[in-house]
């Protein structure tokens, strides 16, 4: 297995398969990527990644703590030791530095990478958006300095790293690596994919590994045989039809986006809140729904769009509606065999919609309770679409439809909200844990009910 | 044109930038042989170790020993006052406590070697919380006292009160987790990299757990990812194990925890009780206070002592107590051995201080900025410990200035409007001052050495006993180097802190590193300078006194012309045979304190500040955010403008962080339950105030410090206290008055529940103003 690392090819023999990219990097003696949380929440092991993007090739900031290295392989990388080009430092890395935007330092290479990276994403205008470095933390300066600046660059200067996007990202092949007994392939085909996880109990599938990374970290998972998408052309498709929306189930969130010229409210308030960009750059829709936390945020986002969902496997090609495809804590309709190709939502989608994340943080925590939520009304205001659905109130992603049942054809009044208050205090069961108490989840979640319909009645206004 | 005074990037910046400023583990790959070690982890809060059999682990590919108390050939304990640290525990007194160390060909090998170690537990009842630790007596220190007046005014007051604050500890999450690697050096020495604040007593511990002396150890930090107390005296145990290790296998041992070890084993801020009775007059001035501080130590004394004395001496903040009771203790609990944290116990005791006055004014219907504005010190006025408060009159330019600064006035009446036609979101606004004590209280610790050494070229490397934790101490020691020495900034190197330079040094902490190692840098290099001074004069012409050493030349102040650069002064002087090295040194003058009397002068001067805030509070959710603020900070003359202007910026934020949304969390066994990055959350973009306004405060000249500049690492963390007063402003909007109340931190689930509780006190006084009006 071969891939480019800061110009130069290297070849990777004998490393386990679950030896993470940072770690391989830190042996060989680039030890400007740091491990500060080992779960792509701090940033401090943020690498380039060279990515094809909507309009052309672009840098991508990655967590590397994050990357089984054989999921390196035909990749382009480069660490934070290859910006400063003979002698000089790269623009981004002069402006933190002349900013105050370092202190300890730790967490300073990671701010440099997403930094470079945002400086050079393909179609941005104006100065850096301080937003996209959301996926770096930093405990000593407040970030004031960093934000200063993301805002001081302009346009990305002409030299070799520029010159580098000109061209496409290295196309993705097929990787067959083995080492200590353990596997990992990345087939070209849904069907390779299938014919691989068949008879194959021990095979995991993994596309962006922002999840089986942290299991791997933190939780010393080991698996026999990690099965890549990343090379299924098919499954980072997205369609825009009349009809529906199709995304591929494995095209990274941040592809989505730029993709989608119509996305519904919901979809733009969600994309901000539903994890940092570094692992927006690698996460996917089909591993956030099928992992099938209930608290991930994808579910109750897509739910309110009627999302379906579409399953490729030995018995075939099937579809399977969202609201139905959790079947308990962490379960999922999915046979072991089978995977998730696409989502699919339905137009037209509904008129009005929101997207709601409650947590400690504002940016980038993980949900206390997330609510998305769905209105149509007909010409005499009364309803005929209305989805209510939540994470982290039940076992699993709960879409209520006996809320809707309960006011469709009434007017969206004050009423109506306490009818569906009603329903769901008597549906959701949530628990009492170190993101919230149960009594504050179930509160929050009547209350955001009030609070769709109070944007709703502002947003007519 | 001085050096200090500039304000400069951190002196490693471009390392940081590129990557090669190097941190304790990036060494790793120059170890050979390295092994590396993993704990096993004590499934208990509280147990005894009936038995352990570590051969299973040895059967473990890669595993190459386990090491135990039969491997201590000193003194296994790093407690550092009460030797009550035991590093291999026969009784576990913490979950997941280490009982012993398995060291690995590789971090995976050792940790599937720590699995495998057979240990027999018998489990104990454990105590978890402050209230538990009360009722059953278990306290490791108290009580701590400190009393003026007569408190009995409070029962005499028009308006008494008491209640209690719970207010939560903080995870350091230093981004560099605990690292230490130690070997055998070439003299049969000791050696440790280690992420230490406190480079002496890591040594001192070390040389203890080995029975060797301590002239046998050296211990040098590079620098630290982030420190911030947490590597006070946390790093001591892992260094010790480190060099166990070593000394055991011959061979270099790495220490470094992953963040989960880390948060699970390594103590955290204070989480303290605060118990209150407090009377005012009816215009708001406090008449008497009495404040019962509870802190929970964790398992081991640690530095819980002076942390709960920095409580009491900062329970007056910026305010006068003309009569106060406080008492404190340091509760036992089977949980992680707190520590030091930024602010050291400071934040907690104006934390209670702060809660009595917004309860005050609420109560009163007066606005909370006049009842803090009417409290204020003067100048002239004394501390409860009896300490005259050095420039008083500093607070109230501050405040003013700030107020003015900030809009406060115009600002409040806007906000008051936005309110009044806001039914679901509300602003809050509020004032907060700041006074913090600079000196260690441990008066012995206040003193600090430097080893100034000149080379033959003119070069310069100066060693003094500070680490390098982020906060610019090395920034700083240089540009006071170079302009005491009157040299380029080229000609001076600072090197990390090592054991071997400077002994006996003091822990970089209590805000104090850059008075104390800045002034015996200045003293070494006065001396050489009065070394110099002749054999300049000789090579000028002039009088040894017209002799001024500036931008790397020795010059002839009688005669500006006449100057040689500083490299052929060196030069000669070592053909003269002047000795070009020096060594400087410093004490605090003028602090001392008696805890009997709880009368003294403890501290060497105070620091001041304010904060503006401003916050919006969402009704339905309890989500809130960080509109604008503004700080005016008393920095004296800054030696380092950038350093000094991130020292407030990332104080303040640490702060609304441990104030807001860092909720530190132990379950029912004893868990840390939020012992992760993506279950303990630090501030990160969405905190950071959309307005940030950062002043000093000019002509501030601190007379009695190096060059004139006060201390600016812990203060400003408690100018955060803003933010949750403007969060309780905001929430008091929702309702019809009354007091407001919620513990620390102000979560989203406090705010939402606080919320509520001020909507129905609101219709509560709304229906009994109703009731009135109709009889």
């Amino acid at each position: 297995m071969q891939f480019q690392l800061n110009g130069r090819c290297v070849s990777i023999e004998g490393v386990s398969t679950q030896t993470t990219l940072l770690d391989y990097l830190r042996g060989q003696g680039l030890t400007g990527a740091k491990e500060g949380c080992a779960e792509g929440e701090c940033g401090a092991c943020t690498v380039l990644l060279v990515a094809n993007g909507a309009t052309g090739s672009t840098y991508r900031a990655i967590n590397s703590c994050l990357m089984f290295l054989p999921m390196a392989a035909g990749h382009e990388i480069y660490t934070v030791e290859s910006l400063a080009v003979g002698g000089k430092l790269a623009e981004a890395q002069q402006a933190l530095a002349d900013a105050g935007g370092s202190q300890c330092g730790y967490c300073t290479p990671g701010f440099a990478v997403s930094l470079f990276a945002e400086q050079y994403r393909s179609g941005r205008v104006g100065p850096c958006d301080p937003h996209e470095l959301g996926g770096n933390l930093c405990r000593c300066t407040g970030y004031r300095p960093i934000r200063d600046a993301a805002l001081s660059l302009g346009p990305a200067p002409a030299g070799a790293f520029l010159d580098r996007l000109s061209r496409p990202a290295p196309a993705l092949k097929r990787v067959a690596y083995e080492s200590a007994g353990a596997r990992f392939s990345r087939p070209g085909t849904v069907e390779e994919c299938v014919a691989v996880l068949a008879g194959n109990p021990g095979a995991r599938l993994i596309a962006g590994g922002t999840d089986l990374g942290v299991e791997s970290n933190l939780r010393y998972s080991r698996w026999d045989h990690l099965v890549s998408l990343e090379a299924v052309a098919e499954l980072r498709e997205f369609t825009d039809t009349r009809d529906y929306i199709r995304i591929g189930s494995a095209l990274p969130l941040t592809d989505i986006a730029p993709r989608w010229s119509g996305a519904p409210e919901a979809f733009r308030e969600w994309l901000p809140l539903f994890a940092s960009p570094t692992i927006r750059n690698r996460a996917t829709l089909g591993g956030n729904l099928a992992t099938a936390s209930p608290i991930g945020d994808a579910a109750p986002m897509l739910a309110a769009l009627d999302a379906t969902l579409h399953v490729a496997g030995a018995r075939g090609r099937h579809s399977v509606p969202l609201a139905s495809f959790f079947t308990g804590y962490r379960r999922t309709v999915l046979d072991p065999g089978e995977l998730l190709t696409a989502i699919e939502v339905p137009k037209p989608l509904p008129a009005f919609t929101r997207f709601y994340k409650v947590a400690k943080r504002r940016m980038d925590d993980i949900s206390t309770v997330a609510a998305g939520m769905g209105m149509d009304l007909d010409e005499s205001g009364r309803i005929t679409r209305a989805r209510f659905a939540f994470g982290g109130v039940a076992p699993v992603p709960l879409l209520v439809t006996a809320a809707e049942e309960a006011v469709r054809g009434m007017r969206w009044n004050q009423s109506a909200v306490e009818r569906v208050q009603a329903v769901l205090a008597r549906t959701l069961r949530p628990i009492g844990d170190h993101r919230g108490s149960a009594e504050y989840r179930l509160a929050v979640a009547l209350s955001l009910v009030e609070k769709f319909r109070w944007e709703w009645q502002e947003a007519a206004a | 044109m001085n050096f200090a005074g500039k304000a400069i990037p951190h002196e490693s910046a471009r390392g940081h930038v590129t990557g090669e400023a190097l941190y304790t583990d990036d060494l790793l790959a120059r170890f050979p042989r390295v092994l590396h070690a993993w704990p096993v982890l004590a499934p208990h809060a509280h147990a005894l170790v009936k038995s352990m059999d570590a051969s299973p682990a040895l059967a473990e590919p890669g595993v190459c020993t386990v090491l135990t108390g039969a491997d201590v050939p000193g003194e296994g304990d790093s407690g550092v006052n009460r030797h009550d640290e035991p590093l291999f525990p026969a009784e576990v007194m913490f979950r997941h406590q280490p009982v012993a160390w398995v060291l690995g060909e590789t971090f995976e090998a050792a940790r599937l070697g720590a699995a495998r170690v057979r240990v027999e537990y018998e489990p104990l009842p454990a105590i978890l919380t402050i209230e538990e630790a009360i009722a059953a007596g278990s306290f490791l220190a108290g009580p701590a006292r400190l009393a003026r007046g007569d408190v009995s005014a409070i029962e005499s007051s028009p308006l008494r009160f008491d209640g209690e604050l719970a207010i939560g500890g903080q995870e350091h999450f230093y981004l560099e987790t605990q690292a230490t690697i130690a070997w055998i050096d070439e003299t049969g020495g000791v050696a440790a990299q280690c992420s230490t604040q406190h480079p002496s007593e890591t040594q001192e511990i070390i040389a203890r757990a080995l029975g060797v002396p301590r002239h046998r150890v050296t211990v040098e930090c590079l620098r630290m990812g982030g420190a911030f107390g947490g590597k006070e005296v946390q790093a001591n145990s892992f260094a010790a194990i480190a060099a166990l290790g070593a000394w055991k296998t011959r061979r270099p041992v790495r220490v470094r925890l992953t963040r989960a070890l880390d948060m699970a084993l390594t103590g955290k801020r204070h989480p303290f009780l605060a118990r209150y009775a407090a009377g005012f007059d009816l215009d708001g001035r406090l008449q008497g206070v009495r404040i019962a501080f509870y802190s929970d130590g964790g398992w081991s004394l640690d530095l819980s002592e002076p942390i709960l004395w920095r409580a009491l001496f900062h329970a007056d903040n910026a305010y006068c107590l003309t009569a106060a009771e406080l008492t404190g203790y340091v509760c036992r609990t089977h949980k992680t051995s707190q520590t030091a944290f930024r602010g050291f116990g400071g934040p907690q005791g104006m934390l209670a201080i702060e809660e009595i006055l917004d309860q005050a004014a609420r109560r009163l219907s007066l606005a909370p900025e006049l009842v803090r504005e009417r409290n204020l010190y003067k100048e002239g006025d004394t501390t409860h410990y009896g300490q005259t408060v050095k420039d008083a009159g500093r607070i109230r330019t501050i405040w003013e200035q700030v107020k003015s600064t900030s809009d406060f006035d115009h600002r409040r009446r806007e906000i008051a409007e936005f309110n009044a036609v806001h039914v679901h979101q509300k602003r809050g606004i509020a004032i907060t001052p700041v006074k913090f004590g600079i000196s260690f209280t441990a008066t012995s610790f206040n003193q600090a050495g430097a080893l100034v050494l000149i080379y033959r070229d003119g070069s310069v490397q100066v060693n003094h006993g500070g680490t390098e934790m982020g906060q610019g101490l090395h920034t700083k020691i240089w540009q006071i180097a170079v302009d005491a020495l009157g040299v380029t900034p080229g000609a001076v190197r600072v090197m990390p802190p090592r054991t071997d330079k400077v002994p006996n040094t003091s822990a970089t902490a209590a805000s104090a590193s850059t008075d104390m190692n800045g002034a015996a840098v200045v003293d070494a290099c006065e001396q050489l300078k009065r070394r110099l001074a002749p054999v300049a004069a000789a090579l000028l012409a002039c009088d040894a006194a017209a002799v001024r050493f500036a931008g790397g030349f020795a010059i002839d102040s009688g005669n500006a012309e006449r100057a040689i650069p500083f490299q052929q002064v060196c030069s000669a002087a070592y053909l003269q045979r002047v000795p070009l090295f020096a060594q400087g040194y410093y004490r605090t003058p003028e602090i001392y304190f008696d805890y009997k009397t709880g009368r003294g002068r403890p501290f060497h001067y105070f620091a001041y500040g304010a904060a503006v805030s401003e916050v919006e509070v969402d009704g339905f959710t309890g989500d809130y955010r960080l509109r604008r603020t503004d700080i005016l900070e008393d920095v004296g003359d800054s030696v380092s403008p950038l350093v000094d202007r991130g020292q407030v910026e990332g104080g303040f934020i640490q702060g609304v962080g441990w104030l807001t949304l860092e909720e530190l969390l132990w379950d029912a066994q004893g868990r840390v339950a939020t012992a992760g990055a993506s279950t303990y959350k630090l501030p990160s973009w969405s905190e950071v105030p959309d307005v940030f306004e950062v002043k000093f405060l000019e002509r501030a000249a601190e007379s009695e410090v190096v060059l004139g500049s006060k201390a600016v690492g812990e203060p400003p963390l408690m100018l955060a206290i803003s933010v949750r007063e403007a969060i309780r402003e905001a929430v008091a909007a929702f309702g019809g008055g009354g007091a407001v109340t919620f513990a620390s931190p102000a979560t989203p689930e406090r705010v939402f529940f606080a919320v509520a509780r001020a909507r129905a006190d609101g219709e509560a006084a709304a229906i009994r103003l109703l009731g009135a009006a109709r009889q």
